[in-house]
């Protein structure tokens, strides 16, 4: 580029406040941009997070209102007339699943004692064959075999038993250790490790929460159990789940006529996993609204305050025309002179956008502002600026030497 | 001229210049709009969302809180009140309950209770339902259109009856009186004692911890806390923090799994409650049971603030509404300004004819007023807009989402003081315009 900058920075130098201004809202737009952009991408992480099972497949029912001493019979009842159902694969008792209802969550110690607190799992209680009807990838160890299912005789957990755990609590409980065959205790009952698997999520996962997403355990289990009763998982063909889920609704009220189907729980996963991120796909929607709304405030200031400054100095550019300036030249100076202008306020910006992240850390669950959003936050900005400025440095350019010789 | 005149002059003044000028003024009138909409849209929600559930007599409502963790516990007492609040084991709400030291106590938990009707072809459903003690009704005010609650020998005697909502009372009984009626809980017969106005404070304090939902019409069904845990009720919330646990047996269990709420006569005696919480919790230290000397007894809302009840969400939009207010701010400084800029000569004119740099500065901040208003009724339009669309998401207090008065003139007030902090620097500028220099190119 033959043009110099010095003498456009000279012209600035007259143009103090109006300069300022522009160079502030960009600054301004450039630190709230940043760390919307932060938060949108924070929430879409969030949603995007891996349940381990075979969410394609499977479908949730529960039920309620119905006596507990009955519970045996009313599951096998609901089951078998569940699993008469065309196109259901299987049917098992589990007392929640990713995305459904909060169902366990238990205190866990690595000592018998109780002294070695390592925070609150969820746990996952399922009949036999429900670890392989998830679809839970093991990544080492063994599944639970027949033997592994233990009946619950007292309170929520069996006495003791043979776990699996996801590979996030493992590297939790015991960072750097092989898992397998290690123990640990919630009260007096016993657990010990047979299992790895890649991932399961926990039933309601909250962000804010002390407890991870992937803090899950899940314990073989044979009913009764005041956990497993009235809660089913149905795995069939990801083309007939929702037709299955709609004939499994159905059919609970000539199965279980005593019993109530809780509408709110009982869905497809996909379903359970859509109703679970509707906050935060709205709040992701909102900010999104924001910054182009944002951005569009700042592309039309410049429009404005451009325009105003073309028409100020028609007749500079009148004389410079007659000079022998070419239209091109005209338009690149403008374009050139907003670039710095804008460059001045993207240095400023990229300060106040990291100052604002730390201030959101300190007060908010916000993580600490990626370098990278800063050189993409400078390109958009950028480009705005060379967008909002071509109009007026059009009309610029189009300005005729004549005007040079016109008002003097 | 007198004052009245001069500003007739100048909003004449202004409205030629918005003539002269539509794009300028249009662009300016948006940005603010946006920006004002978005903040009055985010702050009704926080306002919604931060509200005294019960203004009245918030001052004297307290949540006693007690540690009851076993000494092997290393749960630090202060994250724990945050956690469980004022949570209880049964023994510990039943002893506080007895001990009459309050003006009024209630102990409740929540639980979902199914109601059966006799109505043929009607299926039985499940209703929020509060399972409480007696002063619960005149403790939290809420007043009856039928009947009344229950009394504390109710209470004790485990007596079968019920209260119920408005709401359920529409739907079961087509809102006529139903008291004396026996209504079937839980598989259970208890007689309906009365009839509840609509009643649905918000945020619902009572059931933050309890796992209840925050906002919405409230519950449906009222029962006795003694009467409803024998019939086997289950209850939302149980958290244990012991082993040895009897799922079937909570009132002896290590768990907490109800709260309590006391109702002092003066908001200055919650020194002398917190005195007697004390001396309860050493005497349970002394006989083995407690570990932990620690009590709190925050207000209402204390105690909403501590259950971090408005979410960090609604915070972080109302700062990033305020932030986009100010880059909107600032955008109308600089059209203002070019604006006014644009207009050095018609100044100069004014100024050569006798104008003062004070009336110069009077017009300018009159049109900058001017387009406040305009901007804060365009505001209006969008913060109606967004309200709108808050109703349509799917949180509990969605519904609850409208511009009130104090909304309403709030939008007016922030678009007035935006609009005339934009002004101050374009009219500075402006009443510095020399005549002479604009006259002579003319």
């Amino acid at each position: 580029m033959h043009m110099q900058i010095q003498p456009i920075l000279a012209a600035l130098k007259h143009h103090k406040l109006a300069t300022v201004l522009i160079a502030m809202e960009i600054a301004l737009a450039c630190a709230v941009l940043c760390n919307a952009c932060l938060l949108i991408t924070n929430r879409l992480s969030a949603m995007h997070i891996n349940s381990g099972v075979d969410e394609s497949s499977l479908g949730f029912i529960a039920l309620q209102g119905f006596d507990p001493a009955a519970a045996r019979d009313l599951d096998a009842r609901v089951a078998a007339g569940l699993a008469g159902i065309p196109g259901v694969e299987s049917v098992h008792l589990i007392n929640s699943v990713p995305f459904g209802m909060q169902a366990g969550a238990f205190g866990i110690t690595l000592d018998q004692a109780g002294k070695q607190f390592r925070g609150v799992p969820e746990i996952y209680l399922g009949d036999p064959g429900t670890p392989q009807a998830l679809g839970l990838k093991l990544v080492a160890g063994r599944m639970p075999e027949a033997g592994d299912y233990q009946p619950i005789a007292q309170g929520y957990l069996p006495a003791s038993s043979n776990v699996l755990v996801t590979r996030a609590l493992a590297g939790h409980l015991w960072p750097g250790e092989n898992p397998l065959g290690k123990q640990f205790w919630t009260g007096e009952n016993q657990f010990r490790v047979i299992g790895v698997v890649a991932h399961l999520a926990v039933p309601q996962y909250d962000e804010e929460g002390e407890r991870g997403a992937e803090w899950t355990v899940f314990v073989p289990a044979l009913p009764p159990a005041s956990l497993l009763a009235g809660t089913f998982l149905i795995r069939a063909h990801p083309q007939d789940l929702d037709r299955v889920m709609v004939a499994a609704k159905a059919a609970i009220a000539r199965i279980a006529p005593d019993a109530v189907l809780d509408h709110e729980w009982s869905d497809t996963l996909p379903a359970l996993r859509t109703k679970f991120f509707r906050t935060d796909r709205a709040m992701a929607g909102l900010l999104v609204g924001v910054i182009v709304a944002l951005l569009g405030v700042t592309a039309f200031g410049i429009v404005g305050l451009a325009s105003f400054w073309v028409a100020q100095r028609r007749k500079q550019i009148g004389i410079r025309r007659a000079l022998g300036a070419t239209r091109a030249d005209i338009l690149r100076y403008f374009q050139t002179e907003n670039f710095l202008i804008v460059t001045f306020g993207i240095v400023a910006g990229v300060v106040m956008a990291i100052g604002i992240n730390l201030v959101l850390m300190k007060f908010f669950e916000v993580p600490r502002l990626p370098l990278w959003y800063l050189p993409v936050g400078v390109v958009a900005l950028w480009l705005l600026g060379q967008l909002a400025v071509l109009a007026p440095a059009l009309r610029a350019a189009a300005v005729p030497p004549v005007v040079a010789t016109r008002s003097v | 001229m007198g004052v009245n005149d001069m500003f007739g002059y100048y909003l004449d003044l202004a409205l030629r210049s918005f003539k002269r000028h539509r794009v300028l003024t249009a662009l300016m009138v948006m940005a603010l709009g946006l920006g004002i909409g978005a903040s009055i849209t985010t702050l009704a929600v926080l306002k919604l969302l931060s509200g005294d559930p019960l203004p009245q007599k918030s001052a004297r409502i307290f949540a006693p809180e007690i540690d009851p963790l076993t000494a092997a516990s290393t749960t630090k007492e202060d994250k724990l009140f945050e956690r469980w609040g004022n949570l209880m084991t049964w023994t510990d709400a039943m002893n506080l309950l007895h001990a009459r030291k309050a003006e009024r106590q209630a102990v409740m938990a929540l639980a979902s209770s199914k109601i059966t009707t006799a109505t043929p072809g009607q299926h039985p459903f499940f209703s929020d339902s509060v399972v409480t003690t007696s002063d619960f009704f005149s403790m939290f005010d809420a007043s009856f259109q039928y009947g009344s609650g229950w009394s504390a020998q109710d209470d004790e005697n485990r007596a079968h009856v019920v209260v119920i909502a408005g709401f359920l009372n529409d739907k079961l009984f087509g809102g006529a009186n139903s008291v004396g009626r026996i209504l079937r809980v839980n598989d259970h017969d208890y007689r309906i004692a009365g009839v509840l106005k609509p009643w649905a404070p918000q945020p619902r304090f009572y059931s933050v911890n309890l796992g209840g939902r925050g906002y919405g019409k409230g519950d449906a069904l009222f029962m006795p806390l003694q009467a409803a845990v024998a019939d086997k009720v289950n209850t939302q919330t149980v958290n244990c923090f012991d082993s040895g646990i009897d799922a079937d047996h909570l009132e002896t269990a290590p768990c907490v799994w109800v709260s309590t709420w006391v109702e002092l006569a003066n908001a200055s005696d919650a020194g002398a409650y917190k005195t007697f919480l004390s001396n309860y919790v050493a005497q349970q230290i002394a006989l083995g049971r407690f570990h932990h000397p620690g009590v709190a007894l925050p207000d209402l809302m204390g105690f909403l603030a501590q259950q971090r009840v408005v979410p960090d969400d609604a915070r972080m939009q109302t700062n990033l509404a305020f932030g986009f207010l100010l880059i909107c701010v600032v955008n109308t400084v600089g059209l203002l300004l070019a604006k006014c800029l644009r207009r050095s000569r018609e100044i100069g004119v004014r100024r050569a004819l006798g104008a003062t740099r004070g009336a110069i500065f009077t017009q300018f901040m009159v049109e900058s007023g001017m387009v406040g208003i305009a901007g804060g009724v365009l505001g209006l339009v969008f913060a109606e807009l967004g309200l709108w669309a808050i109703r349509h998401q799917p949180a509990e207090y969605a519904s609850l989402a409208h511009l009130d008065v104090s909304m309403f003139i709030a939008t007016f007030v922030i678009a007035l003081i935006a609009s005339l902090v934009a002004g101050l620097l374009p009219a500075w500028r402006a009443c510095a315009v020399a005549p002479a220099p604009q006259l002579k190119s003319v």
